[in-house]
């Protein structure tokens, strides 16, 4: 555990590719048991299921005053961090393998984690501690991707990344074939790919000054672009799954889909809610994502259903190596052999140039698009993010001038900073907020964001700052719906600062209802 | 204790403690430049306060200046100081004002645990205690600074072909880093930034031990591996790093217990070693003063006023002008 938790230490704090991946051909060349354990939880396969984050925060008001707890963690912005360090040391025990020591967790019983995992963290670093609660909350966010771990393996052994990419998802836990193949000790690993989650092709932002000079438009087709979530449906005689983007099985949440697809095909494509293939927008999407299960009268308030964009098998033919154009005839040929009122097609957008697709991409009569995908006629399906294929052109985002009111300190890399703004607008003589954005501006406004609100706030409530209203944010959104849960009757989707309006006095904002008829949400 | 105000200013006698624009009559804890500035016309405080001040601002910084040792009385009318060691950097003290049987104690900033480099804390009892709070959050408790140091030295072992560039502030805690190292039994040359040199003579001069240093000049790139550097903080970021061999970037504060912020700051090597007081201390300290009255300064001190409340003292938050309530040290 000692050698695992400074591992994760110097990866967080190097800002060098090339220092990551030697600091971890370092320790995975040393062959023991704990490699395994340590490449599950670098790529993120290895969670408890009694202890999550709110369990840790039980745990921690166990120990030390919760106030105190909670000046802390508003301070530090990192839950593993503050608890760490706020943990009181008893004397340190013996240190324990990664290996043994997360065998040991996961034989604690629900009833017992309270004492046991307390004394657990007790005897352990306070490294060690923040190693541990990393590894409990998942998701470390110490810079180093799952695509890093995998490219230092692969140097290490002489193998190529790609290689180890495509079988990835076929693996398991120990991962003994794997290693002894890096090892060249036995062949590579023969996975059913049939059965396999894909990884998905992802799409590169376009940017419009450049790559339409370069690119010729004759060789790419669009399609409208889907607010929904990206999935994939793998369907045989024997079952159908559905996986999310990070390759999750979400199966169970969406059953109208499971019921009733047939057929035998891999299909990419966007989860939707709506009735007739029409879509009614996130906000309705949003009361079934997160859900381990979906009740009848779920099903029928919000029903789901698949616009399919891509095929990567048919019939057991893999067809990732096909150009776009060939898997759209397969695909067709897939949906007319098995018509259900679950998967319909995303359309193709005819197009000549790059200007005529404009009309397309700004399309504000549909508001349930964000903008247009450019795919390369003849690209392959290859996995990840590569350049040169397939592209995303969003719509242009909605604008208004808000009021900032209230800050808070950011977390993980904008931890300690001011950088969670509450901005608002009138109502008669006083402020109400419209929304809150963490994201969009440049450093340096950050920094001028920041300073003007330690030298200008007025009330402190908690964690939360009221400051002078005194400066106008131009705020950018990709959406603003009805709703009954926020003191200004409206919600945004995706709100984020796209600068700071020094040139404007703050008497001009809109006002609530002004701000309602703008977007037509009165 | 109304007899001074929030911006610890006694207008009966019309004196000021840190003031941060030119007054007629200071008292200075100690030379960090958020405490001691340019322009007053008379400056009272220890003579190596009243040297640093000289050195980093000229002779003529103030009109009038009258060191006080340590324990020594001083009386304006019927207002008595005295200044008492506060352990913070080189003549850093602590002021101890007298008036009508009330003893009000004013930290500055104070650290309690053993420093070769100054004359260390003492503590004193008072009614009123107004008390730093920069590391006023229980998730500060500093580690011993000799570990820390052996970090530093360790890694200068490993790689060799690095050079190692520590940032520290330059009045003080430079010089504590550079006493550190020859604590451990470092005995090579310390290279430092041009910045540090008149205040690491003058810590020379006055007998502290911080061995043997020479300026950073334009010498063969190569001639810095495997050697440590001491730079302000300031410089880590600047070009001036960058002419440096495969430089390693280090800083030591009390900042540095936090991953995030030394991963916010570009920092490789963090060294967790402060010259303020940890949480404990100053718990400690304000229990120890048997003071019943404590104001909290510059720092955290939401944290620190909601503790002492809850130990039944009459507890709240004095926010100084100037004092941000970050990054000073």
């Amino acid at each position: 555990m000692k050698k695992f938790s400074s591992l994760l230490h110097n990866l967080i704090l190097t800002p060098s590719r090339n220092t990551k991946i030697k600091l971890l051909q370092d320790y995975f060349n040393k062959l023991d048991i704990n490699r395994a354990y340590a490449l599950a939880i670098l790529s993120d396969q290895l969670s408890f299921q009694f202890i999550k984050a709110s369990k840790l925060r039980e745990l921690v008001y166990e120990q030390v005053d919760q106030h105190l707890f909670d000046y802390s963690y508003d301070y530090v912005g990192d839950l593993a961090e503050t608890i760490s360090l706020i943990w009181p040391t008893k004397k340190e025990g013996k240190s324990q393998n990664l290996s043994t020591l997360i065998e040991n967790i996961k034989k604690i019983k629900k009833s017992e984690i309270n004492t046991e995992f307390s004394k657990i963290l007790s005897e352990l670093s306070n490294n060690e501690r923040w190693t541990l609660i990393k590894i409990c909350t998942g998701g470390l966010r110490i810079g180093v991707s799952e695509r890093l771990v995998k490219t230092a393996l692969a140097d290490l052994y002489n193998k190529s990344v790609n290689e180890i990419e495509e079988i990835w998802h076929g693996l398991e836990f120990p991962y003994e074939n794997l290693f002894q193949w890096l090892k060249n000790e036995i062949s590579k690993p023969k996975i059913d790919f049939k059965k396999l989650f894909h990884p998905m092709m992802l799409a590169n932002p376009i940017d419009e000054e450049k790559d339409f000079k370069r690119l010729d438009a004759n060789e790419f087709q669009a399609e409208y672009k889907w607010d929904g979530i990206r999935v994939q449906l793998m369907v045989s005689s024997k079952s159908v799954s559905l996986y999310s983007r990070t390759g999750d099985n979400i199966s169970s949440a969406f059953p109208e889909i499971i019921e009733a697809t047939e057929g035998d095909a891999v299909i990419d494509g966007e989860l939707l809610v709506g009735r007739n293939f029409k879509p009614s927008g996130f906000n309705d999407l949003q009361q079934r994502l997160n859900r381990k299960k979906a009740s009848k009268d779920l099903q029928n308030k919000f029903p789901v259903f698949i616009r399919a964009y891509d095929i990567l098998f048919y019939k057991g033919k893999d067809l990732r190596k096909f150009s776009l154009l060939e898997r759209r005839k397969y695909l067709e040929k897939f949906q007319k052999e098995n018509k259900t009122n679950q998967i319909d097609l995303s359309s193709i957008i005819n197009f000549s140039t790059w200007k005529e697709l404009t009309k397309y991409k700004n399309n504000f009569h549909d508001d349930l698009n964000e903008g247009v995908m450019i795919k390369l006629k003849n690209s392959e399906y290859l996995p990840g993010r590569k350049k040169g294929y397939w592209y995303k052109w969003k719509k242009n985002p909605k604008l208004v001038d808000a009021i900032l009111m209230y800050a808070q300190r950011g977390h993980g890399k904008r931890s300690s900073y001011y950088s969670d703004f509450t901005f608002g607008v009138w109502k008669e003589s006083e402020l109400v907020p419209i929304g809150k954005a963490y994201s969009g501006y440049t450093d340096k406004e950050l920094l001028v964001l920041d300073k003007f609100i330690r030298n200008n706030t007025i009330n402190k409530f908690g964690p939360v700052r009221e400051v002078k209203k005194e400066i106008i944010l131009e705020v950018a959104f990709d959406d603003v719906f009805p709703s009954t849960r926020h003191k200004s009757g409206v919600a945004m989707r995706f709100p984020r600062i796209h600068r700071i309006r020094w040139d404007k006095p703050v008497n001009e904002v809109l006002t609530i209802s002004e701000f309602k008829k703008e977007f037509k949400l009165s | 204790m109304d007899f001074i105000n929030h911006q610890l200013f006694i207008k009966d006698i019309n004196v000021h403690i840190d003031p941060i624009f030119p007054k007629k009559t200071a008292i200075i804890t100690h030379g960090h430049a958020d405490h001691a500035r340019f322009g007053h016309d008379h400056v009272i405080a220890t003579r190596q306060t009243i040297d640093i001040m000289k050195i980093r601002y000229g002779d003529k910084c103030a009109k009038k200046f009258t060191p006080l040792r340590y324990g020594q009385k001083y009386s304006i009318k019927n207002y008595d100081f005295t200044l008492y060691p506060a352990g913070h950097i080189l003549g850093s003290a602590q002021v101890l004002i007298e008036k009508n049987n009330h003893r009000l104690v004013i930290t500055g900033d104070y650290k309690v645990g053993k420093d070769e480099t100054c004359k260390n804390f003492k503590l004193v009892k008072c009614d009123t205690l107004i008390t730093e709070a920069t590391f006023g959050l229980p998730i500060f408790q500093h580690p011993d600074p000799k570990d820390e140091i052996q970090k530093l030295i360790r890694s200068v072992k490993i790689n060799k072909n690095n050079c190692h560039i520590v940032g520290a502030y330059a009045l003080g805690k430079a010089q504590r880093v550079m006493n550190l190292l020859r604590q451990q039994k470092y005995n090579e040359t310390i290279y430092i930034h041009g910045s540090l040199e008149k205040l690491c003579q003058y810590y020379s001069k006055e007998k502290i031990n911080i061995g043997k240093f020479e300026k950073v000049s334009s010498k063969d790139k190569n001639f810095y591996e495997g050697k440590i550097i001491i730079a302000p903080p300031s410089a880590l970021k600047d070009r001036w790093s960058r002419r440096f061999p495969n430089p390693i970037i280090c800083m030591a504060s009390g900042w540095m217990t936090v991953k995030q912020r030394a991963k916010q700051q570009g920092i490789e090597l963090p060294l967790v070693i402060s010259d303020h007081s940890d949480w404990n201390e100053l718990l400690d300290t304000i229990k120890k003063s048997k003071a019943k009255n404590i104001l909290i300064t510059h720092g955290q001190e939401d944290a620190l006023v909601y503790y002492c409340k809850k130990q039944n003292l009459v507890s709240k938050p004095l926010s100084i002008q100037g004092r941000s309530d970050e990054e000073i040290e």
